[in-house]
């Protein structure tokens, strides 16, 4: 019993590293969130004020004169290329499981899967290496002119100019590429384990394979389907790296095409700490760690959904782990 | 006859234009991704190759240009010495989570792990800033760093270790029980033994995700041109990720090429240990 005890203390201390990045960040920032208010996610403007005149005091604060934190670009960025992340991962991602679970034999599935899952295990800075070495000037130069042409005469946000390809839709391409194995290798597993019996009934009554696969398969994975797009999701709303390098680093503007340059959350708090580093009194700073407890606190809720969704309704399948 | 046939035909035609348009498109999306991963790779490496010689491997790194040594050493402390951190409370957490699996505390660490893993590394990192680098006042270190990637390999470890043991017989356990084995001696004499290829495993994988990782440490290891000094504390330490992200954007050519190096390190270093992975584990399906 006494182990058993000492076994518990020992392994808590992972709960209790989740707990005291949570707190930590919380009360590091308290005096930010006290002078921000919750405008913080409303204003658009995040300015550090003047540093070399005397700081003045505001609601009790004593702040950098004209300072003001906002982060409502960062979090318009963040959604928007989250959601281009996943527009086009999700029927890539599908696309791929489905020739993986229902076109390759059985023998080669192991290794094709794990050759594209490999994705997944490429560190976020190589990403952003190749975004910005090869894909930037690819898109930039190539790709984003002849889209702007083309779709942009139909579509406003696809129109002139196309800037110079670090932006909104590079950061989505890029951050896809990085989402797009956790959808490929859920629904893969989830096709694979899909009773044959619901495919011999559907080809029993006149379907063709592809008929079986489209109404009766597919549909049985809806939910692991809808699990894996919120792990994506949280992958997504997280990256730094590959963003920071591919989206052209915005401050305070908001994109009206989709080839603006953004910034995002978390991209922002690693090119902003040293400019914030400058403040004498430590409010930017205080500011920074409000917008990384503001990810936390988001990226904690779109995970434990994630997996309640995937516990609750995989509860008789075997667990998934990305 | 021809005009009853004639609509179903039809019908017959387009249901196979959709079934076959519908393979073909599942297809190129597999073929997009190989292709995506064959570009990335390709220019991991070719361009690595080009720029990986002896002088980058055996030198300091030397304003833009040098050599690498010093974040190889780095990586390779760091990512160590996360690794001593983070095993023993990982493998610890992991062995609650899978042999009490049933009891509410291992219910919430599994759950809390998953969470944790979903965490951005970023956020860990700026808690190790905040927490590690300014409150404790150890400076850009060897310590805060190391923290900050263990807090991040925490949940793989757990949850590999829970997976392995979750898969070891409960005769074993039953074995060990009937000759008079206590609660400890089982899961250490017994259920450890026979899971370890697969803990080790995990160990590995956790180890590839930390010599990846970059955000965490650009706040808390920062950077240092020398070779590691062997403190603890208030000693910044170099690191191949840093190498690639800075020196990419750096207007000179030695630069450049010590980070397209930097990047076939690290990516071949990941990519080995995945692959070895995936070999040991495929080989214990098949066995079993």
């Amino acid at each position: 019993m006494k182990f058993r005890v000492w076994l518990a203390i020992v392994a808590g201390i992972l709960p209790l590293a989740l707990i005291a990045i949570v707190v930590f960040l919380a009360i590091y920032s308290w005096p930010a969130m006290h002078f921000n208010g919750f405008g913080f996610v409303a204003r658009d403007t995040w300015r550090l004020g003047n540093l070399y005149a005397n700081p003045v005091t505001v609601r009790g604060t004593l702040v950098p004169r004209g300072a003001t934190y906002g982060i409502l670009f960062l979090i318009v960025g963040t959604l928007l290329s989250t959601a281009i992340a996943l527009l086009i991962a999700l029927p890539l991602g599908i696309g791929a499981a489905i020739f993986l679970a229902e076109v390759v034999p059985d023998a080669l599935r192991t290794w094709i899967s794990f050759f594209v899952e490999l994705l997944m295990a490429i560190p976020s800075v190589v990403f952003g290496l190749w975004g910005y070495v090869v894909v930037i000037p690819f898109l930039g130069q190539h790709l984003y002119p002849m889209l702007a042409h083309t779709v942009g005469r139909v579509i406003p946000i696809f129109g002139e100019p196309s800037g110079s390809g670090y932006g909104l839709l590079t950061a989505g391409v890029v951050l896809s590429l990085m989402v797009v194995p956790i959808i490929a290798a859920t629904l893969r597993d989830a096709l694979v384990s899909q009773p044959s019996s619901l495919r011999e009934a559907a080809l029993g009554l006149g379907a063709t394979r592809f008929e079986a696969l489209w109404k009766v398969m597919l549909p049985g994975t809806r939910k692991t389907l809808i699990g894996a797009t919120f792990l994506a999701l949280g992958r997504a709303l997280g990256e730094t790296m590959a963003v920071l390098m591919v989206s052209g680093n915005a401050l305070n503007i908001l994109p009206h095409r989709i080839y603006d340059p953004i910034s995002t959350m978390a991209a922002f708090i690693v090119s902003q700490l040293d400019s914030a580093l400058q403040d004498p009194t430590g409010l930017a700073v205080r500011s920074l760690a409000e917008i990384a407890f503001v990810l936390a606190l988001i990226s904690i809720i779109v995970n434990a959904l994630a997996r309640l969704l995937l516990l609750v309704w995989n509860s008789n399948q075997r667990s998934v782990m990305v | 006859m021809n005009a009853i046939a004639a609509p179903h035909r039809q019908i017959r035609l387009s249901r196979r234009i959709v079934s076959i348009t519908g393979w073909a498109l599942s297809g190129l999306c597999l073929a997009t991704l190989s292709v995506l991963m064959v570009w990335i790779l390709s220019v991991v490496f070719v361009r690595g190759v080009g720029a990986l010689n002896f002088t980058v491997l055996t030198t300091v790194t030397q304003g833009s240009g040098g050599g690498l040594l010093n974040a190889i050493e780095g990586t390779l402390v760091l990512s160590g010495a996360a690794l001593l951190l983070a095993v023993p409370f990982g493998v610890a957490a992991g062995i609650y989570s899978a042999e009490y699996r049933f009891s509410a505390w291992a219910v919430a660490i599994r759950f809390l792990a998953d969470v944790l893993v979903g965490v951005p590394s970023i956020v860990i990192g700026y808690f190790g800033y905040v927490a590690l680098v300014q409150w404790l006042g150890w400076n850009f270190s060897l310590a805060a760093g190391a923290i900050s990637l263990a807090i991040i390999s925490l949940p793989y470890i757990c949850r590999t270790t829970e997976l392995a043991l979750r898969q070891v017989s409960n005769d074993l356990r039953d074995a060990a029980y009937s000759l008079g084995a206590n609660e400890r001696r089982v899961i250490f004499g017994g259920c450890l033994p026979a899971a370890l290829p697969s803990i080790l495993t995990g160990v590995l994988l956790a180890l590839a995700v930390s010599v990846g990782e970059t955000a965490p440490l650009l706040y808390t290891a920062g950077w240092s041109n020398f070779m590691w000094d062997g403190h603890l504390t208030h000693s910044p330490i170099g690191y191949l990720t840093y190498a690639i992200w800075t020196f990419i954007n750096e207007p000179f050519a030695s630069a450049n090429e010590l980070a397209y190096a930097a990047a076939l390190l690290v990516t071949g270093f990941v990519l080995v240990i995945n692959i070895l992975a995936r070999f040991v584990l495929e080989r214990r399906r098949i066995r079993r």
